[in-house]
This record gives C-alpha cells, structure tokens and sequence, in this order.
C-alpha cells in the first residue's frame, strides 16, 4: 500500500476542494488529448496491419534480405554506441569537472546535426572522406556517431547534473582512486540512467536512420523495407510493423528494468531524454 | 619536530583504529601534553590568485601533531581554498604544504592519504554505508573480508552498524555525514580534512555530530584541518582557532585567548558579540577614556586619531540610574544572563549581559548608567 501511494503522489494528496475540482477537469482534459493522440499513432497502424493482413507476417523472416540487412543495422548500431560513448561520456564527464563554462558552447555544437539536414551532411562527409573508408559500411557508423551526438549528449548531460560530480569525484580521490577507477566504480555507476537514456535513444535512431543510409548505398534495414516496397508491399508492411513492435518492446523493457535498477539504488526514473531528480531525505 | 613511523606507514590499514594510538618513539619529547601520535602539517606562504582576487595571500600555518586547528573566517576569505590546497584538489601559485616535514606540492590528491568530510553530502549513491566506508580500504588493496570488517568497525564507532547495509539516500544528513567521517577515517589518514562538514545539518544534529567529531579526533590523535564559518562550532571543537580574512590568518590562538584577547579589531568583532563604544585617546596613546571612565588601552590598536573602544557585553556593568546619560531600549530574557540594549547620549547603541536577577528592575524606557571596569580594552580606528 505504501509503494502504491508513493506511486500515485498527486491523486493521493490531500485535496482541498478547489484543488479537486482544477485537478478533476484536468483529468478529463488528459483523456481526451490521450485519445486524439492514440487515434493519431495507432489508426495509420491498424490500417498498415489491415493492408498487410495478418498471412504476411510468416513470409517476413523467410524474404531474402531481411535477416542481413537487419543483422547490418543491429552492427551498425552497436559500432555506434561504442563509438559515442567512448568520445561521449569523458569529454561530458571533463566538462562538468573542469569546464563547466564550456556547457554551453558544447550544447549549440551538439545541436548542429539536427539542424543541418542529413542530405547535406552526407554529402559533406562523402566530399572529405578518404576513399577506402567511402566504401566501407563502416563509413555510416561514423556518421551516425555525429547524428546521435546530441542525444547522447543530452542524455549523459542530464545524468551528470543529477549528480554532484564534483564532489563524488573528490571523494573518490582523496580516498585513494585514480581517474579511472572513479569513472568506473564512481560515475558509470552513478549515470547509469543517463546512460541507459543515451543506449535507448542510439539504438532507435540507428535502427530507424534511412537517407544516410540509402545515399551511402548501404542495405540497412529501413533501406530494405523501402526498396522490398516494390516487390511485395504486403511484406514490406509487415516488415516494418514487425520492427516498429521489436523496437518498442526492446526499449520499454530497458526503461522499466533500468527505472527498477535505478530506485533500488536511490535514483530517479529513466526517460529518454532526462533523469528525474533524486529523491532526498532531509536531515 | 616529532615524526611518527605509523603515520608514515602506507600499509596501516589491516589494524583496527585503536591501532593508531600507539605513540611514536619520537613524541615522548614533546612538551607536558603527553605522547601525541600523528603528523605535523605547516602551510608555508601560500598564495593563490583567482583573476584580480588574492584568495590566499602569503599564508603561514603550523599544525601540531594531533591537534585539530579550524580556521574560521567569513564567506570568500580563502579559508576554503587552503583546505582544498593541503587535500590537493587545487594548487597554490607559491608556498608549500608540507606534511610531516616533506613538501607534498607535487603529489596528487589520491596520492596524499589525507581524509576528507565534504559539506555537500559525498557519499556514493550506488553503494551502501558499508561499502562507502569500505571503498578507501579497497583503494588500497585490502581484500574483500579485511575491508568489510574494518569498515564494520568504524561504523560502529560513529553509532551506525545498524545502516551497515543501507545506501545514502536512505539515510538522514547527519548520518550522511558520520558514514562520510567514518569513510575518511578508514584509511587512517595521516590529516583528516574537514570542509563545513555540519553546515547542512540542522541545529540539533550539528551539535551531536560536533561532540562525535572531537572525540574521535582525540581519541585517534588524528591531525586535523577544520574549515567552517561558524564561530560557534570553531571554538567549542578546536584546539587552536585561525581567524581568516581577505587570505591572510588575522590570528592562530587557542579559543580561550581568542575570545578574551582578540588581536585584532575584526577578530574581536567577528568572534562573539562586541561593542563600539566612542573612546577618547589619551596624549600618549596608553589609556582611553569610554563613558566617562579612563581604562588602559591594549596593544593591537591605532595609538592617535579618532577610535572606538571594543567591549564584550559582560564586560560592562550597567545600573539604574536617574542621572545616567542611556536609556533601556530592549531587553531580551536569555536564561541565567539577560541582554540589555542600552541607548547612550550620542545615538550610540550598546548591549550589556547582566545577571537575570539584576535585570529584574530595568525594563525598556529606564534610565541607566552604563559603566566599565578597569581592565586593558581594544580600541579601533572609528568607522563613520
């Protein structure tokens, strides 16, 4: 009963009438704007899964293609998150401890890939890049680096705030630990959720990423479906129906274990894009 | 200088803390307090410079071993600064700390086995109590039995073997802050630095904790660095008291002497509650004449020119008077003394502590007659 009130904070406050009546019209208002966008995202669904009717489905894992270019995306994603994380997370880590006026400049750069369109991007990437690594699919991890940049970014930055880097760093060393072995034992621990937020946010960008991809002349899967569009649309829906659920079990499954992780430890809820405040105890 | 061969010792972590008690071969010299294990620290003219602001300027400190030394002063008087310069975290732009002797400029902060209580809270959210206090030990290659026990110990000492397994954010900032005592303490630190560690605490907790503190520090004869802006707190904890001002120590001086005989105008009005009461100086700078009583003048002050003369509130006497030249403007019950704020002629405003049976028959609006008694007072260039 404790952890249910917990839960359930605000409709369990003590209301005082006024409050009660502001809280019930807002309640409503919930249901209806809930509803307009259910409508929004599932009905384009319902009508995919009517047009690719449910037969289409067992043809999917059996169509030639499908298993490479989805195992070409799941590598190209895990390559991704390597790479960002390796670059990502000390030089956010070294701007929150010694730089901390930088944040700013850091965040208008990490904005540029969102605002310069992806066409351009690629173009200016195939302009500068050495040949052999033109050809290369390995080219597209590097550029999806860039466009994952920001959210890793965000995300890590978020993590790093809720926390009290500084400190726990000092900490760490005055009791006798090295840099590294506080990233490792004092930091990552620490930014887990952060961490988990930026892992969820790479993850569904690679896997849904398709002008880079298709102007790179790679077959990864979001290519795949568009270019399978032609042969077999029934499929080609199905396919994608397919991922769209994949996708969305694999990321509600590290919110929900990672949020459970994460309060056994004192931490807050893990979003996509930010990190509930700790919760604090007084005195 | 006495050095000691355990604190010196990089290996001393597999004992229990009672261990530490164990008095060096070289303190048995040392004067009438008895043996003293632990490390001596001196600050040498540290000065370090942030922009325009001389945030430490020519600093000069020497810590005995075992003593615990606080250094007080108001908020951005560098005192902060020479506490992160002993543990490491920052660099001083000239001058030297040295430990035991040996100028420790040039090692890292990890490399220093200094223990520190921060005063935001430190702990380590993603361990429990008992691995934060162990976390030191496991730095220094302690296995897992050894160190658990160890730390097992030393939350004992602070009174929360109970919270071995909790993590922080399930417990209150008070022990919060005696896991992080227990933490810095479990690697037998050579000093033990303590950074506003009661700050965040509310009344209650903070006088608790500051008896735990002492006695442990006694107990373990750890030498010990204490920052805090809080009077109250340096003079109840420390063996000797170093008022900062603008990066320089206005005066090192136990609490008794810092109190009754402050160097100082502003360590006089900074510690305690202190008068200024216009004083007339005599030719020769020796005596001041203050509401019409002549008393000798103690060195420290200007010897001509316009001043003020310094006086505690139980320093002077104050009795109804008809022909008196104050007036009783407030008066505040404070237990056994109650505190009278006495309006002179002149719009000088002064508070006097009298006994609470005295102060019985001077409520606000009588007239009074403040008096001093002859003793040496301060006297400070008057302020307008």
């Amino acid at each position: 009963m404790a952890a249910l009130t917990k839960d359930l904070g605000i409709a369990t406050a003590p209301p005082t009438p006024p409050a009660r009546r502001r809280k019930r019209s807002f309640a409503a208002w919930r249901w209806v704007i809930l509803l307009i966008a259910g409508v929004y995202f599932l009905l384009p669904l319902a009508a995919a899964l009517r047009f690719a009717g449910l037969s289409a489905f067992g043809g999917v894992f059996t169509t030639p293609g499908f298993g490479s270019s989805l195992w070409l995306s799941v590598k190209l994603a895990a390559v991704t998150w390597l790479i960002t994380m390796v670059l990502m997370i000390p030089t956010t880590v070294y701007i929150h401890l010694r730089l901390p006026q930088l944040r700013r400049l850091l965040e208008g750069i990490t904005i540029l890939p969102i605002v310069i369109p992806p066409v351009v991007l690629i173009v200016g990437v195939l302009q500068v890049m050495p040949l052999a690594l033109r050809s290369s699919v390995w080219l597209l991890a590097i550029e999806y680096v860039v466009l994952t940049m920001p959210f890793a970014y965000r995300a890590l930055d978020a993590g790093l705030r809720a926390i009290d880097v500084k400190t726990l760093t000092e900490a760490s060393g005055s009791l006798g630990a090295g840099w590294l072995t506080t990233l490792w034992r004092v930091i990552l621990p620490n930014l887990r959720t952060g961490l988990l937020s930026a892992t969820i946010l790479i993850v569904a960008l690679v896997l849904g990423e398709f002008t880079m991809a298709s102007l790179d002349l790679q077959q990864t899967f979001p290519v795949w479906i568009v270019l399978f569009d032609q042969t077999n649309a029934q499929i080609s829906v199905a396919a994608s129906i397919f991922a769209l659920v994949v996708t969305w079990v694999v990321l509600m499954l590290i919110t929900v274990v990672s949020t459970r992780q994460s309060r056994r430890g004192g931490g807050g809820e893990v979003t996509l894009f930010s990190v509930a405040p700790r919760e604090t105890i007084g005195n | 200088m006495p050095t000691n061969e355990l604190a010196g010792n990089e290996t001393t972590a597999n004992t229990a803390p009672a261990a530490t008690a164990v008095a060096s071969a070289g303190s048995a010299s040392e004067g009438n307090d008895g043996p003293r294990p632990g490390t001596s620290v001196s600050l040498r003219g540290l000065t370090r410079a942030f922009g325009a602001t001389r945030a430490l300027d020519e600093m000069s400190l020497d810590i005995e071993p075992g003593e615990l030394v606080a250094l007080l002063g108001p908020s951005g008087c560098g005192k902060t600064t020479a506490l992160r310069i002993v543990a490491g975290f920052e660099f001083a732009d000239s001058g030297q700390v040295l430990v035991d002797g040996k100028d420790v400029s040039g090692v890292p902060a990890n490399k220093r086995d200094m223990g520190m209580v921060f005063q935001s809270y430190s702990l380590f959210p993603n361990m429990s109590a008992l691995d934060n206090v162990a976390f030191g030990l496991r730095m220094r290659g302690i296995g897992t039995a050894g160190r658990r026990q160890h730390a097992a110990e030393l939350l004992d000492m602070v009174g929360l073997a109970p919270q071995a397994r909790q993590f922080p954010h399930q417990l209150s900032g008070g022990q919060q802050q005696r896991v992080a005592l227990a933490r810095a303490l479990a690697i037998q630190p050579r000093v033990l630095l303590l950074d506003e560690p009661l700050s965040a605490l509310d009344a209650k907790v903070r006088l608790q904790l500051r008896e735990q503190i002492r006695t442990l520090q006694q107990r373990l004869g750890t030498t010990t660095l204490f920052v805090t802006h809080d009077q109250e707190e340096a003079l109840s904890m420390s063996d000797r008291v170093g008022v900062m001002r603008s990066g320089k120590l206005e005066q090192v001086a136990t609490p008794d002497e810092l109190y009754s005989r402050p160097a100082t105008a502003f360590v006089a009005e900074f510690v305690g509650t202190m008068n200024r009461l216009p004083g007339e100086l005599s030719g020769d700078g020796r005596a001041v004449t203050v509401v019409g009583v002549t008393v000798p003048v103690q060195a420290g002050g200007p010897a001509s020119g316009p001043v003020d003369a310094l006086v505690r509130p139980e320093n002077l006497t104050v009795a109804p008077s008809e022909a008196g030249d104050g007036i009783v403007t407030v008066r505040t019950f404070l237990g056994a003394v109650t505190r009278l704020t006495v309006r002179l002629s002149g719009d000088t405003e002064v508070v006097v502590d009298v006994a609470t049976t005295a102060a019985a028959g001077m409520t606000p609006g009588t007239a009074v007659q403040v008096g001093l008694p002859q003793s040496p007072v301060l006297v400070a260039a008057r302020e307008s």
